[in-house]
């Protein structure tokens, strides 16, 4: 009956496919497997209650909020934009290329630029559709499509792969508490100095990515595909 | 108590004072269509967060599944805020400046000159940072004195009850642990993984975690199933570095989140905000990306780790 335990898992997997709400499910699947296990109730909320406890840090990011908050009142964002608006010799991939470095630079500070309702959609699919249009006319639909397409990938690799170098990310706490719920003594800012190597190489790989994407597009311009 | 522990206990009190103006404010709003469950589940969050530690621990388990018992029946809302006009935003941030980036800066170099320089810990040292970026906010923007919890109550009713997942999570990954889910996964594994190829338990593990993901559309849910169940028994338990596993493992399961539909905040919700013909435009984009960047992750983890 072994495998028995691992309804959890399946609780977790079904959940989150069917959009349940994810608090709920996660309690829920954590309580099944106790009860599976044959842990008496009580001692399922003790442990439920006592690693709630100790794993607070993981919230720890909360402190945060106010002062991004005031920020973002004072035009935390009105001067992101600002910054990305000055590209010179703009290209498709270029103004992605350079959001994707500021983006991941600012996940990396702990600043919620708000991704893709208030960059990607106003300012940096536009621009790079203009940039397209500057070099080789009116784009066809396919085309138009792939530029969104990278567009709101930039925004995604850069949100992604920098964040955790923030000590005081939901992801790098979560990381922290895992492993320290699970008997390994790490800390906030070893996990922040460790995510920066893969957080440098997420920001090349994307440019290379951006970089293939100009050669695409100016090829596919050339065969005459408008 | 020691000093650390209390000033950890400090911090948590004013986050528990956040959640407690957060329930607050939605007492305060009689528009608010579920007024009662919004503000009961903030004041028990905040409850657990400062007596909590205090009390038997069965108390804050029966909290949890309050909680939970008022976002399953979607009782928990966002109240009305004060969000700033973009015109007020646009006029501020021609009179500061690029001077508006400062604080933000502090909040991560603070974080990391107290954890490094400072005796009190590196989960203090985040707080720390919280308070000197706050007083610097306040010196650079002149904001009245109301800003921090009128825009912090803001940003956390933003961020909603989600913001407790991570936390949860973690204590989902104690009870499979007291459970033994672990070691069943890891029986499972075992097979695959031939003794001592520290390579192939890498793989599994990076890969575990990206497939995990892209079945489930969340890299945190992926990390507490996945590194209890085979990180931690195959790589950090056979000698990696801990720190590596974890920072490399949660980011190899991004890789998955760049690759599944599941993942729809990211990658669905964008496509229809930008009125693409394809739907999955986004996930074509990105796929030559995450391929790549699961296969740098093995690699790094690799040669890092041990």
């Amino acid at each position: 009956m072994e495998l028995l335990k691992l309804i959890g898992v399946l609780i977790v997997i079904i959940g989150f496919v069917l959009k349940k709400d994810t608090i709920a499910t996660v309690v829920i699947a954590g309580v099944v497997t106790g009860l599976v296990a044959g842990m008496p109730f009580i001692d399922i909320l003790n442990t439920l209650g006592k690693s709630f406890i100790s794993q607070r840090t993981a919230t720890l990011f909360v402190l945060t909020l106010p002062v991004i908050g005031i920020c973002e009142r004072y035009g935390l964002k009105d001067k992101a934009v600002d910054l990305i608006k000055k590209t010179k010799r703009a290209t498709s991939g270029r103004i992605i290329s350079l959001y994707l470095a500021v983006r991941a630079l600012a996940a990396a500070f702990s600043l919620r630029l708000g991704g893709h309702p208030q960059f990607v959609r106003p300012l940096i699919n536009p621009m790079a559709q203009a940039a397209y249009i500057a070099k080789h006319g009116q784009a066809d639909e396919k085309t138009e499509d792939t530029i969104k397409g990278y567009s709101a990938a930039g925004e995604n690799f850069g949100n992604f792969f920098a964040q955790n170098c923030f000590m005081g990310a939901s992801g790098t706490l979560l990381i922290v508490s895992t492993l320290n719920e699970q008997g390994y003594p790490i800390n906030a800012l070893q996990i922040a100095m460790m995510s920066i190597p893969i957080a440098v190489i997420a920001v090349l790989v994307g440019i290379g990515h951006n970089y293939l994407l100009d050669r695409h597009l100016d090829q596919h311009a050339k065969k005459g595909g408008k | 108590m020691t000093r650390n522990v209390a000033i950890a206990e400090f911090f948590y009190c004013i986050i528990a004072l956040i959640f407690l103006l957060v329930g607050i404010k939605a007492l305060r709003d009689k528009s608010h269509p579920k007024r009662i469950s919004t503000t009961a589940f903030w004041f028990i969050l905040a409850f657990t967060f400062s007596v909590g530690p205090y009390l038997p621990h069965w108390i804050t388990g029966v909290c949890v599944l309050a909680i939970a018992a008022l976002t399953a029946a979607n009782r928990v809302v966002q109240s009305a805020s004060d969000v700033p006009e973009a015109e007020v935003t646009r006029k501020h941030a021609d009179t500061l400046g690029y001077k508006v980036f400062i604080p933000a800066l502090c909040l991560a170099i603070v974080a990391v000159l107290a954890a490094t320089f400072l005796p009190f810990g590196a989960n203090n040292a985040i707080g720390i940072s919280a308070a000197v970026a706050l007083i610097v906010a306040y010196l650079i923007t002149k904001a009245p004195a109301r800003s921090a919890v009128v825009d912090g109550t803001r940003l956390m009713d933003n961020v909603g009850p989600v913001g407790i997942l991570p936390q949860l999570l973690a204590a989902l990954g104690a009870l499979f642990t007291a459970a033994g889910v672990g070691t069943v996964i890891a029986k499972g594994v075992s097979a695959i993984i031939p003794d001592g190829s520290r390579l192939i338990a890498v793989a599994v593990y990076c890969i575990g975690m990206a497939l995990f993901t892209i079945i489930m559309g969340n890299g945190f849910a992926a990390f507490s199933v996945i590194t209890v169940g085979i990180g931690i028994p195959f790589l950090i338990m056979q000698g990696a570095n801990p720190v590596v596993v974890g920072a490399l493992g949660l980011t190899a399961g991004y890789c998955g989140t760049l690759l599944t539909p599941m993942a729809a905040n990211f990658n669905i919700m964008p496509a229809a905000l930008l009125e693409t013909k394809d739907k999955y435009v986004i996930i074509k984009s990105q796929a030559r990306v995450a391929f790549v960047m699961l296969l740098v992750h093995i690699i790094l983890m690799y040669i890092l780790a041990f």
